[in-house]
């Protein structure tokens, strides 16, 4: 006997739709909130501009004594930092960060603090990585990821209402908005930088999220073709359950790498796998939760207008 | 079973050799070696200095106008005009030119001048009094600073190629008009680096029309509150260890960057350093006439000064006529000599540059990150791999097999393709390992669902795959579409995302779809009718 962990599962997951609704409010909302008036989008010096030093020391240092050699050296705008990492490798390691530079003034940060910290941890401080984006490259970083990231969402739109129906695109779209704005509003909860590397992570699970809805699509369409007389809202719910057992495997295991790559990544990944730990959780959260439901009340909609009685099941793909 | 499944198996085959060769190439020097020739490392991984900067053309558009000034009062002086005024009066505009009080008797004369083929790059508008507006023409101005911008990444790379640098980037940036992005591997200090690059090195002797002066009041009253059009005021010390003063130069130079042909560092006498250089024939008769004209003993004696990156570093009187060669001395170390003396040679700037970023990282960093990745990577996939065994049996091992030939493929299109590994290119890998894995857990549970309905094995697997392959498909060709998307109209971290996810999912869909099919079809052919399969 095969192992098998949903056989046959009878879950009415429309008739939950107001617990995912007021779940997905609850954290939109808090990460919204803490967007708009705590913590903001925590940019990090990629896009906001500045200067920033990553150090490795030979023993863990004081925090307040590289402050005052900072201080001495007249750098007195540093924010310095500890490096996070759950496994705990980087305790020696600091980040020293400066605030915007202008283009003019580009290396002159870097210099001071190089020089103080030679002057005062000679051969006890290694600088392991410095970034200094002026103002205008940070702009054009921006801006980049924004296009870059809204193309995409636009490709994906229209591929969807080439294979699907608009409205399948719409719902998808919706989706993967709905766990960029989690995500996000995670790293303004709990103060984490986005960096560019955090913005690859966004799109990896962009893609996830717009797979894992695209595969319950596509059983809802095959399921339309099928049997016409059923009502969508039961369609929806079956769609659900038959790919219930893939979606917990595949989201699990894909969490799994995650997970170990959070875990076992190292500090320069943390941020990155910190998102897609969020991001693979919510995506498949919203598969069943967001996009599901949002074809389903778009057909109540119509059918309140007076309008055709069936969702429109899609051009049938040829098997 | 017509199902040619011989074909398709050494087909499968051929593909693999095919990828393998792509990481490895013509194996030398070890197994490690080979992978690490064939299979680049971004900065992010390997340490380096990645550079992006800004050209200000703008200013390669001043002086080509400022050059014509030079040209236009040249003609004006043949063509016996006189009187007239030629300049640019608004330092807004540098591609503005402005000539007004040609007499009324010169007036066609000097139309048909601006009007010639020699200044047929400007617009030139003139007004009922006779002035003149010389704007150098849009396409003349896109076109000069092509040109700057290309001569600038020229001159860069000769620079970075003589300090010995190995497999540097030095192209145009996409983000930005003008900008240039340099990558420098296992550079880790960038600071001497960004001051040989930087260095404009934009040499040039003018005259020298008045000065020296303690500060720019003094030389403002001593010229009667307004320096004249055709001149400029330039600090500097006039000689070594000298003061810093205010000369007054005339603005056109005598001769300037690319009037050099050799520079090299050497010493004068007194074994100070200086910089010996040779003029081009063309710069050196303009030189000769020049200082022919000025020398202490003609009726109009003249200094010039020695102009570098807009300080004066050595006034000296005209003893002589010089013809193409020359030396400077000017207070320099014998590094700053030999520098100079480089950058003459490889050119000058044509404008001067600014970064706008500048990222290193050093190798320990790198070397720690590419450690740490891997052992992630490698955990991740163990993980995966044993569930999958235990979760799908034998078919597992379709799975497992499928995953690893994945990888082959997608690392042996980065090593056919030379792209470059990138930190966000390994989350690339990790939604490809994702995707790849949900693929066969869609058909795996597809057949399983088919199973239960009551088909047979080979019905099973038959419609288990046509069923999965449509859902395959969509989200294969949707996240394709986005990582094309992404690849044109990103750079940097997000292009190297997209190189990986497309390559993955292109190897995706030929493991998950064509091998793990020939394999299930093998086992069921040695199979008898109506035996259980194992999923």
């Amino acid at each position: 006997m095969s192992l098998e962990l949903f056989r046959t599962t009878n879950i009415d997951w429309l008739g939950k739709k107001w617990y995912f609704l007021g779940f997905s409010l609850i954290f939109s909302v808090a990460g919204v909130l803490s967007i708009l008036f705590w913590h903001h989008v925590p940019l990090g010096v990629d896009f906001k501009g500045g200067t920033q030093i990553r150090v490795a020391f030979t023993q863990t240092p004081n925090e307040d004594q590289i402050r005052q050699a900072m201080d001495r050296a007249g750098v007195h705008n540093a924010l310095i930092q500890r490096v996070s990492d759950p496994s705990g490798h980087a305790a020696n390691k600091v980040i020293i960060a400066l605030p915007e530079s202008t283009d003019q003034t580009h290396d002159v940060g870097r210099q001071a603090v190089e020089n103080a910290l030679a002057a005062n941890y000679h051969g006890q401080a290694t600088i392991e990585q410095v970034e200094i984006v002026g103002p205008t490259a940070g702009k054009q970083l921006q801006r980049q990821a924004w296009l870059a990231t809204l193309y995409s969402l636009i490709g994906m739109l229209i591929y969807l209402w080439f294979r699907f129906e608009l409205i399948y695109g719409v719902a998808a779209v919706v989706a993967v908005f709905h766990d960029t704005l989690i995500t996000v509003g995670a790293f303004s909860l709990t103060n984490q930088e986005i960096t560019l590397t955090v913005i690859a992570a966004i799109l990896t699970l962009i893609g996830y999220s717009m797979n894992d809805t695209i595969v319950v699509f596509d059983r809802i369409r095959e399921n339309l073709a099928l049997s016409r007389r059923e009502s969508l809202h039961d369609v929806v719910n079956r769609s659900i359950n038959q790919t219930l057992s893939r979606t917990v495997i595949s989201s699990g295991l894909t969490f799994l790498t995650v997970m170990s790559l959070y875990l076992f990544g190292g500090e320069v990944l943390h941020g990155f796998s910190f998102a897609l730990v969020v991001g693979i959780l919510i995506g498949t959260y919203s598969s069943i939760a967001v996009a599901a439901p949002m074809l389903v009340a778009y057909q109540d909609w119509r059918v309140k207008r007076g309008k055709v009685a069936s969702l429109p099941a899609g051009k049938r793909a040829k098997a | 079973m017509g199902k040619n499944l011989a074909g398709k198996s050494a087909f499968i085959v051929a593909v693999l050799v095919i990828f393998c060769f792509g990481i490895v190439g013509i194996p030398h020097g070890g197994l490690s070696q080979s992978i690490k020739d064939r299979i680049h490392l971004g900065l992010d991984l390997k340490g380096g200095t990645h550079l992006v900067l800004e050209v200000h053309v703008a200013e390669a558009v001043a002086s080509t106008t400022d050059r014509d000034v030079a040209r236009i009062e040249d003609d004006f002086q043949k063509a016996g005009i006189a009187g007239a005024t030629v300049g640019k009066t608004d330092p807004a505009r540098p591609q503005t030119i402005v000539v007004s009080g040609i007499p009324a008797a010169k007036l066609s004369d000097a139309r048909s001048i601006l009007q010639g083929n020699d200044y047929s790059s400007y617009d030139v508008a003139t007004t009922a009094d006779g002035n003149s507006t010389l704007t150098m023409k849009l396409a003349a101005i896109r076109d000069l600073e092509t040109r700057t911008l290309d001569t600038s990444i020229e001159t860069i790379r000769e620079r970075i190629d003589k300090l010995g640098v190995t497999e540097p980037v030095i192209q145009k940036y996409g983000l930005g008009e003008n900008q240039i992005l340099v990558e420098l591997p296992g550079i880790d200090n960038s600071a001497e680096v960004e001051e040989v690059i930087q260095s404009t090195a934009k040499l040039s002797i003018h005259a020298v029309t008045g000065g020296p002066y303690d500060t720019d009041q003094a030389a403002l009253q001593a010229n009667g509150g307004t320096i004249p059009a055709d001149s400029m005021l330039v600090r500097g010390s006039g000689s070594a260890g000298a003061p810093e003063m205010v000369w007054l130069l005339k603005r056109v130079s005598e001769v300037e960057g690319t009037d050099f042909r050799d520079a090299q560092p050497s010493q004068d006498q007194n074994g100070r350093p200086n910089i010996r250089f040779t003029l081009t024939t063309e710069a050196g008769d303009r030189f000769y006439k020049y200082t022919e004209a000025h020398t202490a003993t003609s009726a109009t004696p003249g200094s010039m000064a020695i102009v570098l990156d807009n300080k004066v570093r050595e006034v000296a009187g005209i003893q002589s006529a010089i013809r193409d060669s020359g030396e400077i001395t000017g207070g320099f170390t014998q590094q700053q000599a030999n520098d100079l003396s480089l950058m003459l040679r490889t050119g000058a700037l044509p404008a001067s540059i600014s970064f706008l970023e500048t990222r290193t990282v050093g190798p320990t960093l790198g070397a720690t990150s590419i450690h740490q990745g891997i052992i992630a990577a490698i955990a991740g996939m163990l993980a995966v791999m044993i569930f999958m065994l235990i979760y799908y049996r034998g078919a597992g091992i379709n799975a497992d097999l499928a995953l690893m030939l994945n990888l082959i493929i997608l690392l042996g299109f980065m090593g056919y393709t030379g792209s470059t590994l990138t930190l966000p290119g390994i989350a690339g890998v990790i939604l490809t390992i994702g995707m790849g894995v949900d693929s066969n857990v869609l058909i795996f549970e597809r057949i399983r669902e088919e199973l239960r309905a009551g088909k047979t094995a080979a019905a099973a697997v038959q419609q288990g795959f046509a069923h999965a392959w449509v859902t395959i498909i969509d989200t294969h060709v949707t996240t394709i579409v986005s990582a094309m998307i992404l690849f044109l109209f990103g750079s940097g971290p997000v292009r190297g995302f997209a190189v990986t996810l497309a390559f993955g999912l292109f190897a995706n869909l030929f493991t998950a779809v064509l091998v793990s099919r020939v394999i299930f079809d093998t086992i069921l052919q040695k199979k008898e009718r109506g035996a259980a399969l194992s999923i």
